[in-house]
């Protein structure tokens, strides 16, 4: 079973999107997006991604939420920064962190959730130092920002434990 | 009357997208840098995406959506090879 | 102008403020290209565009075409999802090829790679 299915989810969401863009449960619709969700896995075994384990569905939950959150809020914060740019200059500036995730994909999904984040942006990540660059849109927040990133590691490491 | 309304309301968020449209395409053509360009080929696409709803809204045609998805994907592709070549033309010269 | 106006009318004015409310962040993201100064700091704005932008406008269309059930929403869930999904990656890439020029160009302006430590300790 795990020779055919190597990565059951990725089969399924495969699966799922080509059925969603067909729009139909025809059986023929069906038999090439199976065989399409399997091929396509076997492809993904010859990258060599990094296995992890995800747990605690409820963590998950709460930590969507949080970051949900957390977008919204800070699209409003910066599109005030964006309308009153006019007149005064914006503080930004390049900040260095420490981050000592171990596992990558969890790396991966913390970058993409900093990228995402209006204001912050992910710039480069030194794996020997452990040392993570990020370009901050506005540096009067930082002590906060700092505390968010702390938070957001502590449930990632729960997470991909 | 409610007719009207979403017609108007419709009518001014895709003057609002066009003129987003227009300053992403300024930030195109004036922007100093090679990498201010592809920044601004980015928004460019994804504000011409939310104008394909607008008007699928509108005329609540699949066509629209559709179109939609496939700029969604190819700019993305797009995008990501435009910025894949900064970096490697820069260690080929 | 057939399908529209078989909206009720709460249902109107939910879709006409979603639609406007995303319009509106859209075009502030668009504005925070021209005017902010350093492409640093422009790299935050088409965020807005994807992150606010897309969803407010593609929940105005899913709660329009939802009520009126005359097709089906998972393109626009779809959009959604590609979006939010892509729009990061595609980001990163293009600060860490900007990071990349601007080290070889201006060093001055932009923080230096960190040194590893086996060579700064040979040094």
């Amino acid at each position: 079973m795990r020779a055919w299915f190597p990565y059951p989810l990725l089969s399924t969401a495969l699966l799922g999107i080509w059925l969603l863009l067909n729009q139909s449960v025809a059986p023929g619709t069906l038999l090439v997006g199976l065989v399409l969700s399997t091929v396509l896995a076997w492809v993904a075994v010859k990258l060599q991604p990094k296995r992890s384990h995800l747990n605690r569905l409820r963590t998950i939950a709460g930590f969507v939420l949080l970051v949900a959150v957390d977008i919204l809020r800070s699209n409003i914060a910066v599109a005030g920064i964006i309308l009153r740019s006019r007149g005064q200059a914006v503080r930004s500036g390049f900040v260095s962190v420490d981050c000592d995730l171990q596992d990558e994909n969890a790396l991966a999904v913390l970058a993409c959730i900093l990228t995402a984040t209006p204001g912050t942006a992910w710039l480069e990540y030194d794996s020997r130092q452990k040392k993570l660059l990020v370009h901050l849109l506005d540096l009067e927040d930082e002590p906060a920002w700092r505390r968010t990133l702390e938070r957001y590691e502590a449930s990632l490491k729960e997470i991909f434990q | 009357m409610t007719e009207l309304a979403i017609l108007w309301s419709i009518l001014l968020a895709q003057v609002m997208l066009a003129l987003a449209m227009g300053l992403a395409l300024y930030r195109m053509v004036k922007g100093p840098r090679a990498q201010d360009r592809i920044l601004g080929l980015d928004t460019l696409y994804i504000n011409a995406m939310l104008m394909l709803v607008a008007f699928g809204i509108r005329t609540a045609n699949t066509v629209y959506f559709e179109t939609a998805l496939i700029v969604a994907v190819i700019g993305f592709v797009s995008s990501i090879a435009l910025a894949k070549f900064l970096m490697r033309g820069e260690v080929i010269e | 102008m057939s399908h529209l106006t078989d909206l009720p009318s709460w249902a109107a004015i939910l879709v006409c403020a979603l639609l406007l409310l995303g319009a509106a962040m859209t075009l502030i993201g668009s504005l925070g290209l021209i005017r902010l100064p350093s492409f640093y700091d422009r790299l935050h704005a088409p965020t807005i565009t994807t992150s606010g932008g897309t969803l407010l406008v593609c929940l105005a269309s899913i709660l329009c075409f939802a009520i009126l059930q005359s097709r089906w929403i998972f393109h626009e869930l779809l959009i959604i999802f590609f979006i939010t999904a892509t729009t990061p990656v595609m980001l990163m890439l293009l600060g860490q090829a900007a990071l990349y020029r601007d080290r070889l160009e201006k060093p001055r302006d932009v923080p230096q790679k960190p040194v590893p430590l086996s060579m700064a300790d040979s040094q």
